[in-house]
């Protein structure tokens, strides 16, 4: 077998020069439409912003303009290939697009965003980064092909752009969450699970799954928004190492990959959230240290 | 061990040949692009009626025979696309008086028409039989070409297709475009369950493992010695676990390594006379187990997973690296739900 999403994850830039590289020309009359939809899309917006936009984004994205006015507004920002985001070069599974976001090449990073430009919903997530690391790993719903990006921004006020363009099919964020076929999932609802690894530097590695629907608000049964917004990482002082916002694009039972510096005598990292109908949820990741010390992506490229 | 190429049996080409999914379309993806380039900047809509390139699509089915009145289509050692229209995974034809039997009926309707006629042109005779060894599109797409009566799987197979189809079909179009095009679920009508069924002169041995997927059929043709194994074995291509069990994999690869056979037919892979395929199958789920539960007990993220080293024998293997990444988000999440303590605390 070979399937359930097998689609090249291309980098972005063909799709700069022509947005429908990817549609076949010996489509027949699908093809044909498509075709026609896009130059029609070329047509409306080429004459006014392409050749500025080709030159400004290095992914081409028919977007950028409305993304650097939403998440930059008079802001200014880098394209920098210091941020990395990693996605895997084929889609499994539209609602569960794992992806790392990763701007711990850069000094002094205040905060981390995540954004997909066209997916329905563009903002995936914030990491606010106080006593930790700008790095974040987590899942994702993706509608369609989309570049899906990470912007830094720094202490001196300046927005550092990554990204890579993922290719997919559709129907991430319109598709109901699986735990709807499940007749027991409001039991679920706020289960979570986690485990703490130390890093070779002495920092603190945590991956957590908080087990929620994730409701987009947008899926074809009509189930309203239903997500966690909120995510509070604290040390036992109570001191704030980072926050995250998290959006509804965040894929089902979210699972995340940070890094922070918990206190290594600490017993363990707490984690206080709150969805958008108010709801609030509280976790302790207990400190065991049983795990070996290994230091992300570089110690697995090292073996 | 000898790999079986085209031996002085009655080996021919099935189909028109005007295109093949190795040969490529009429037109190359690079030339449709230059072509698209140079249109772009005056005549817009031309292009989308530029008549060379709406040539008809066409499998060029070259059957390989590997003993007398056995035949094997092979598919290409790929991941679906538009260029090999899905036909990745190989299909076995039988000659027998009844008719021709045959086992996975490929991943489209397009393909299955042309496999009828394929078979025609071998045997001279229409199809009595055709055995569906597992659920995944690759393998059963092609079904609408033949009388659902005429289709047998084991009810698993048929369960799984109901409920999984019609998302494999979406994933089919997106991934393979127009060679799908008319293509549409068609569910067997005849269960098959371990027994032997014999069929003008032959005798079909079917047996019902599981492990690639929840049910997969392996064929033993008793009087050939030609065992179609499905997807439980891969050869020199990476095998795929979107629905693993991976001991119940383990244990019907030892079933299959028991079984007396002259020729084993993978489901995606060169046919062989030993047992390599199913020595290698097994070597690849251990490193690829072993390599993600190592990963996961790291801490790793799933896209950090993914760029774990493989061994060096696996680098002559067909899409390793690709079926690896996909083989991590098959099997991360159910690491982390099922290794992870619970720490949700009271507010």
């Amino acid at each position: 077998m070979q399937l359930t999403k097998p689609i090249q994850a291309s980098p972005g830039m063909s799709r700069a020069v022509a947005p429908w590289a990817g549609v076949n020309m010996r489509f027949g009359l699908l093809g044909a439409c498509l075709l026609a939809i896009s130059l029609a899309t070329a047509i409306f917006w080429w004459p006014a912003s392409a050749a500025a936009e080709g030159a400004d984004d290095p992914l081409g994205s028919p977007m950028w303009s409305e993304m650097k006015a939403q998440f930059f507004a008079n802001a200014s920002f880098v394209f920098d290939d210091r941020v990395k985001v990693l996605v895997p070069s084929i889609v499994e599974n539209q609602a569960q697009v794992p992806v790392t976001a990763d701007a711990r090449a850069l000094q002094d990073v205040r905060k981390l965003v995540v954004f997909a430009d066209l997916n329905p919903i563009q903002h995936v997530l914030t990491l606010g980064v106080l006593k930790a690391e700008p790095f974040i790993a987590f899942r994702m719903k993706v509608e369609q092909g989309t570049p899906v990006r990470a912007a830094a921004l720094t202490g001196d006020g300046v927005w550092h752009v990554g990204g890579v363009f993922l290719d997919a099919a559709g129907g991430g964020c319109s598709a109901p969450a699986m735990a709807r076929n499940d007749s027991d999932w409001t039991d679920t609802v706020g289960h979570a699970q986690g485990k703490l690894y130390r890093e070779l530097d002495g920092s603190v590695r945590a991956r957590f799954r908080l087990r929620h629907p994730m409701d987009t608000g947008l899926a074809r049964d009509n189930t309203p928004a239903y997500f966690i917004e909120k995510l509070d990482m604290r040390s036992d002082a109570g001191e704030q190492l980072a926050t995250l916002e998290i959006r509804e694009p965040v894929s089902e039972d979210p699972t995340l990959t940070m890094v922070v510096r918990l206190p290594l005598q600490d017993a363990g990292l707490t984690i206080l959230g709150r969805d958008n109908h108010g709801e609030e949820y509280r976790s302790v990741i207990p400190a065991g240290w049983r795990q070996s010390a290994v230091g992300a992506a570089g110690a697995a490229a090292e073996r | 061990m000898a790999v079986i190429r085209q031996k002085q049996l009655r080996s021919a080409t099935c189909g028109s040949g005007q295109s093949s999914p190795a040969s490529g379309r009429g037109i190359s993806r690079r030339a449709a692009l230059e072509r698209l380039a140079a249109v772009a900047a005056l005549p817009l809509i031309v292009g989308a009626f530029d008549e060379a390139a709406a040539a008809p699509l066409n499998y060029s089915l070259k059957p390989v025979a590997i003993t007398e009145g056995v035949w094997v289509l092979y598919g290409v050692p790929e991941a679906i696309d538009r260029n090999n229209g899905g036909a990745i995974a190989n299909v076995t034809i039988f000659d027998t008086s009844d008719g021709a039997v045959i086992v996975d009926s490929g991943p489209s309707k397009r393909f299955g028409l042309s496999l009828v006629e394929c078979a025609r042109s071998l045997t001279g005779k229409g199809v009595a039989r055709v055995y569906l060894t597992h659920f995944h599109p690759d393998h059963v797409f092609g079904n609408q070409a033949f009388e659902a009566q005429a289709l047998a799987a084991p009810q698993g197979v048929i369960d799984g297709l109901a409920t999984l189809g019609e998302d494999f079909a979406s994933a089919m179009y997106h991934a393979a475009g127009d060679w799908m095009r008319g293509t549409e679920l068609v569910l067997p009508g005849k269960v098959v369950i371990d027994g032997v069924e014999e069929i003008g002169g032959r005798r079909f041995v079917t047996t019902v493992l599981a492990g690639h997927t929840n049910s997969d059929l392996i064929v033993r043709e008793a009087t050939s010695g030609v065992v179609v194994a499905g997807d439980l074995v891969f050869l020199d291509r990476a095998p795929t676990t979107p629905h693993a069990d991976l001991p119940k994999w383990r244990s019907s690869l030892e079933h299959i390594a028991r079984i007396d056979a002259q020729h084993i037919v993978p489901g995606h892979g060169p046919v062989e006379d030993g047992f390599r395929g199913a020595v290698q199958t097994r070597e690849w789920l251990a490193i690829v187990e072993e390599t993600i539960r190592e990963a996961f007990e790291r801490g790793l993220s799933m896209n950090e997973a993914m760029t774990s080293p493989l061994p060096d024998w696996t680098k002559s293997i067909a899409l390793a690296r690709y079926e690896f990444e996909r083989s991590v988000m098959h099997f991360y999440p159910k690491l982390e739900a099922g290794n992870w303590p619970r720490v949700d605390k009271p507010i």
